[in-house]
């Protein structure tokens, strides 16, 4: 027993001291990578039960449900009418009072389209190099996105090249909400294999497998702002909490393929050019 | 031969459980509490098997939930290996034989190894709540526990049956 103890000492010491790249986090990468399949057969098995329970209990309150969204979408009707009088409202006093609105995504961006050059040389490295540069009009910590959503940001340029940070690196950290449970927390990079985490959501909000997640346009703490509101970055797949911990831990699916990048779109703001 | 047997059939039921908890259980909370079934399993072994396997399962079990959970390597692996260590103990001693002892001995884990990873992640200055663990989800979490011991504890004798143990403390014999 006092081995199997000194032992989880010496993995906690070595596993706090060591850096992201070292071998302690290389094999904890390659375990977690192994224990997923399982993970992901326990979630399958489960799932059917889940589905029937849900399904059941849907069947149970379908009645009420009808007679309740029946009259919110009556509401809804009338506040719609409401809004749309506001939103034009809105945009005619915006222009009166000369309003500073942050830029909105996609209309305040131009699109720069660019093939992927060069890939990352090795498991360790989450950059890709595109094809244009600051001739383009790109510039340092400029969004790169693809039809799927946000890839990553511009951390190097030259006149012909540009090279793009991928999410996925463990230097990325995007203020991110939950769509379907309004949750706001900071999606981090852990890797080619690990995915991304939603970190920072306290355990008080509802955060479910299968919601949305989308970039904030926020600044949160020493985290700049820099990429636009409303861009899709990827969907819950696990979602876990401690009963010590403040936060709860988030898996989420990105919804951007980085292994099968061929091409991506850099976000230059209209307002720079 | 029956002993390989034995640790395969130990190593597949904590695996499995600790798949289970990170995968299907952890994410269920119910009136604030999440059941445990990694530690629940652990009590059941420790409890049929003894301290050493105990301190082992502990070990491994927690290993797999933190490489699952992407939690710090070795946290959950020292808290679980002192629970089965301590409820081994507690089997080979004074619980043995007494048909509270599962029972007993997860209330008696859940708060210690509530307290126990408070210290730790505290320890490790990850942000804690104190008053959030043990005010909001300790009592859900024991009576979820309690609930789960029962079917774990009889599916678990039922895997490992209690083993004759010849090296257990007999009854004492007064001489003269």
């Amino acid at each position: 027993m006092g081995g199997l103890v000194a032992l989880s000492l010496v993995l906690i010491t070595l596993y706090f001291r060591e850096p992201q790249e070292g071998p302690l986090h290389a094999a904890r990468s390659a375990g977690a990578l192994a224990v997923k399949p399982f993970q992901v057969g326990a979630e399958r098995v489960v799932r059917p039960f889940r589905d029937l329970y849900g399904y059941a209990a849907g069947l149970l309150q379908a009645k009420s449900e009808a007679d309740r969204l029946r009259a919110e979408v009556e509401r809804l009707r009338q506040e719609a009418t409401q809004y749309r009088t506001a939103f034009e409202e809105n945009k005619t006093l915006r222009t009166y009072v000369d309003f500073k609105a942050p830029r909105a995504f996609p209309n305040d961006y131009r699109p720069v389209f660019a093939a992927v050059l060069a890939y990352p040389p090795s498991a360790f490295e989450q950059q890709v190099v595109i094809a244009a540069g600051s001739d383009s009009g790109i510039e340092l910590n400029d969004p790169v996105v693809s039809p799927d959503g946000l890839v990553g940001r511009i951390t190097n340029v030259t006149p012909g090249t540009a090279q793009v940070t991928l999410l996925t690196d463990r230097s990325s950290s995007v203020a991110a909400i939950d769509l379907d449970h309004n949750a706001s927390g900071l999606i981090l990079g852990r890797g080619p294999d690990n995915g991304l985490v939603l970190d920072n959501v306290e355990k008080r909000y509802v955060v479910e497998p299968g919601d949305e997640i989308v970039t904030e346009g926020t600044q949160r703490g020493k985290w700049p702002s820099l990429y636009p509101r409303g861009i899709r970055i990827g969907t819950v797949s696990f979602v876990n909490q401690t009963s010590s911990e403040i936060f709860k831990r988030i898996q989420v699916e990105p919804a951007v393929d980085f292994g099968a990048l061929r091409a991506v779109v850099v976000l230059v703001p209209r307002d720079r050019e | 031969m029956t002993a390989a047997l034995d640790a395969l059939k130990i190593g597949v039921v904590v695996f499995a459980a600790a798949v289970v908890q990170v995968s299907v259980v952890a994410p269920a909370q119910v009136l604030g509490g999440t059941a445990d079934l990694l530690l629940v399993t652990l009590v059941a072994v420790a409890l049929l098997r003894g301290a050493a396997v105990g301190a082992t399962a502990g070990f491994f079990g927690g290993l797999v939930a933190d490489l699952a959970t992407w939690e710090t390597l070795g946290l959950t692996s020292l808290l679980l290996t002192i629970a089965g260590y301590w409820i081994g103990r507690y089997g080979e001693t004074t619980g043995r034989d007494r048909a509270h002892a599962p029972l007993l001995s997860v209330v008696v884990v859940t708060i210690l190894h509530a307290l126990g990873s408070i210290l730790l992640h505290t320890v490790l200055g990850t942000p804690v709540s104190v008053g959030y663990a043990l005010g909001t989800t300790l009592l859900p979490t024991i009576v979820l526990n309690v609930l789960l011991t029962v079917p774990v504890y009889a599916l678990c004798r039922r895997l490992l049956p209690p083993l004759e143990r010849p090296d257990r403390a007999r009854e004492v014999n007064l001489l003269g």
